[in-house]
């Protein structure tokens, strides 16, 4: 092993156990951070990678077990940070206020000039050229840009100095060109002796920066080692899933191969719009670039446009996946069972009435079907973690009858052995004749579509199909015009 | 440094408080006087610090239904208890200020429904202005009266003071620290709580702050009218709410605007006189004050969807 002497760790944890009621969420865990290293945290939905990263970060006490730290810990001016997956920032204050509210130290006259200067710097060095406007109100800037204030605020010195930063998820809405200054700038990090946690489903980013990986299952770690002991195969197995990228993508290739044909002979147009963008019947269309190019309001208008009415139909014409999900996909009050059977309540109505006994057996068929981890569908949405939500989100639209789906970058923060599960969903029902519009920043679920348009700076640049969808062919088609 | 258009959105209290005191003038020249102006607008004070104190419990996303009692039995308070002995009288000012608070604490301790626990509580201000003050009457203290009724330079006390109010929340509220916190409180409290605080201190200090504008309200309202009564400012809380969402305040989400308000709270006021002054009979005050309100609603959710648009 190559845990450091104790003396040295930023954080020790020593048989840790939490536990919610009777759910044991960490179930004795030994874990060591010390200085300089970038430690990748793998795990699927609901491993009890958060949990974790609320115990290392102080916001959770442990049941049972010690965790030392000689570095502040927890409340302001804790040198431990955590940039959360789901977005964390005041949305009607600016980048500035919001360094405010984390800083213990900003205060007197003058403090706004003060903090405009810091995020500004710390926004500068992690994300050089991001032309943030760090004076405009959060809710004015795209997700993109949010995400990197966020990180930018775990990285400011805050008064102090940042000792250990935790990023969860933290490129799950950057596109790859920032995403990749974010990797160079934790490396630099940890070169100058700080500690991050990085916890991510892209494989190839742990890999590109993790020092060690830890495999979590279950509440355990099930695996700690060297990142170049780890291949993507044996690091998928550790995880508790089967490793299949080759099969899957062949089978695809196959099965497009098929479906064009099928589609080619039958497949009506069924969306088409003034941009350029069109559909067929049962194809998967996808839309790519980078993130922020127009992707997601394309989809918008699109979906607003074929839906908008004063009157919900008993037979939908489009369903909606959103990616954003506490913005517009899930109802927070609401329970799970409710929050999935919102897309069908017409058509499952009886005289105006909701038909309770068809929404149960619906909600359950469904939760057998996408494996939705929970004892009672009638606990509240926000008792899953956010992939087991996402899920929920899918089965309300596949539930529907409609006939077109829409989907918004609907895969951010779902572990990889869920995507599997999806994509041959999504498959599916392709072929049974249903259309996807799947906006995905993520060129692996680019790959899994029939056809691909390119969006950049708000256009089309490229329509790709078949055998054309590469990722060099999207890469180029995303950046083509941005070297003039 | 600074690069933001300013959107007509954001424009809209000053556009429709301006258009109306144009129609004020037009239909009465005599209001564009020292006099005129003060006249027009003094009773306006007390609800614009009322109205302060409202957008301080929007702004954390709770809304208070107990301003116009609370005001009022302050008014009581104030008007007996602190002209016949001062010291016990500022010591129930305190008192009631903390209180305030403490129902902050608690509605955010056991998450409960702010509008319930303010309605609840506008009957117990209710009840207890009441036992002070069966019967409407009482006095001003002296040094109220004088600081009410001073003639500034220039400008009228009303205006004076409108601008004081405007400046000092604003100040409070959209400039400091502790105010950008309380503002982050309504727009993610859970990232405020992550970023260390103590969130029922927080919401104790939103509620204390906006019993303070509360107690600041009562006072001048005594100053001015030199007397009380048990439901003396009970219009109050409607005129509140309405005067924060008329300055462009939102429900949710920690989004007000101070100045907004007092602007609102202005315009409010203004749409009763105009009615005075076209000769229609005052029953109609609070129907034109409605109108007001859905007239410029209207015109926020138009230059929202532009801005949507664009």
């Amino acid at each position: 092993m190559n845990t450091s002497q104790p003396v040295e760790a930023v954080v020790a944890l020593r048989g840790v156990h939490k536990q919610f009621g009777a759910v044991r969420a960490i179930d004795g865990i030994d874990l060591t951070l010390a200085p300089g290293e970038c430690v990748g945290l793998v795990g699927h939905n609901g491993a009890g990678k958060s949990t974790l990263v609320n115990l290392i970060n102080g916001t959770l006490k442990p049941s049972r077990g010690e965790i030392d730290s000689h570095v502040t810990r927890g409340g302001r001016g804790s040198a431990i940070r955590s940039v959360f997956q789901e977005l964390s920032l005041c949305p009607n204050l600016s980048a500035a206020e919001n360094l405010r509210i984390a800083h213990p130290t900003l205060k007197g006259l003058g403090w706004r000039r003060r903090a405009g200067a810091e995020i500004r710097a710390s926004l500068d060095q992690v994300f050089p050229g991001h032309g943030i406007d760090t004076d405009a109100r959060v809710d004015t800037l795209s997700i993109a840009q949010r995400q990197m204030i966020e990180i930018a605020i775990g990285f400011a010195p805050r008064g102090g100095q940042a000792r250990l930063v935790i990023l969860d998820e933290p490129t799950s809405s950057l596109d790859a060109g920032i995403a990749e200054q974010l990797l160079a700038y934790v490396e630099r990090f940890c070169a100058e002796g700080g500690t991050v946690v990085f916890i991510s489903h892209m494989l190839g980013e742990i890999f590109r920066v993790a020092s060690r990986i830890v495999v979590m299952q279950d509440g355990r770690v099930v695996a700690e080692r060297a990142s170049q002991d780890f291949d993507r195969d044996s690091l998928v197995d550790a995880m508790g899933h089967v490793a299949q990228h080759a099969p899957s993508a062949d089978r695809r290739r196959d099965a497009e191969g098929a479906s064009t044909a099928g589609a080619g002979a039958s497949g009506e147009t069924v969306i088409e719009d003034a941009a350029g963008l069109s559909a067929r019947r049962g194809e998967i269309v996808g839309l790519a670039g980078l993130a922020g190019h127009g992707q997601a309001e394309a989809l918008a208008r699109l979906y607003f446009a074929g839906t908008s009415g004063w009157r919900a139909p008993r037979q939908p014409r489009m369903a909606f996946v959103a990616g954003d999900r506490g913005r517009d996909g899930v109802l927070p009050l609401w329970s799970i069972l409710r929050n999935l059977s919102l897309s069908v309540l017409p058509a499952g109505a009886r005289r105006g009435a909701v038909d309770r006994h068809a929404e149960a057996t619906l909600g359950h068929d469904w939760q057998q079907r996408i494996g939705i981890r929970s004892d009672d569908l009638g606990n509240p949405i926000t008792s899953l973690s956010g992939g087991n939500q996402q899920k929920v989100l899918f089965a309300r639209a596949l539930a529907s009858s409609a006939p077109i789906v829409v989907m918004d970058d609907p895969m951010r923060g779902v572990d990889v052995g869920t995507k599997q599960e999806v994509y041959a969903l999504i498959r599916a029902e392709a072929d049974a004749g249903r259309t996807f519009l799947w906006y995905s920043t993520e060129t692996e679920e680019v790959c899994q579509c029939d056809r691909v348009f390119v969006f950049r700076d708000g256009k089309i640049s490229a329509e790709l199909s078949g055998a054309e969808i590469s990722e060099e062919r999207i890469l180029a088609a995303s950046f083509e015009m941005q070297e003039n | 440094m600074t690069r933001h258009s300013i959107s007509p959105r954001k424009l809209l209290p000053l556009i429709s408080f301006s258009v109306l005191l144009i129609a004020t003038f037009a239909l009465q020249e005599r209001a564009m006087s020292y006099l005129g102006l003060n006249l027009l607008f003094n009773l306006t004070i007390p609800i614009a610090l009322a109205t302060i104190g409202q957008l301080l419990i929007i702004m954390v996303n709770d809304i208070d239904l107990s301003v116009g009692a609370f005001v009022s039995l302050v008014a009581c308070v104030v008007s007996t208890l602190l002209v016949q002995h001062p010291w016990l009288g500022w010591l129930a000012l305190a008192g009631l200020v903390l209180a305030y608070a403490a129902l902050g604490a608690l509605i955010h301790r056991f998450e409960l429904p702010a509008i319930v626990v303010t309605l609840g509580m506008s009957f117990i201000w209710g009840g207890l202005a009441l036992v002070i003050m069966p019967a409407p009457g009482g006095t001003s203290p002296e040094w109220l009266r004088a600081l009410m009724t001073v003639k500034p330079p220039l400008a009228p006390m009303a205006v004076v003071a409108a601008l004081l109010i405007a400046a000092a929340a604003h100040l409070l509220i959209m400039r400091s620290g502790i105010g950008t916190v309380l503002r982050g409180l309504g727009g993610n409290s859970r990232s405020v709580a992550r970023a260390g605080w103590r969130l029922s201190g927080l919401y104790a200090l939103t509620y204390g702050l906006a019993g303070v504008f509360g107690v600041l309200a009562g006072l001048t309202l005594v100053g001015l009218y030199t007397s009380s009564g048990a439901s003396v400012a009970s219009s109050y809380t409607l005129l509140s709410i309405a005067g924060v969402i008329l300055g462009g305040g939102e429900f949710i989400g920690g989004r007000v605007s101070p100045i907004g308000a007092v602007l609102g709270a202005l315009t409010l006021s203004l749409a009763g006189s105009l009615l005075a002054f076209m000769h229609i009979s005052p029953d109609w005050q609070i129907g034109a004050q409605g109108a007001v309100l859905i007239l410029v609603l209207a015109a926020r959710l138009l230059f929202t969807r532009r801005e949507a648009l664009l």
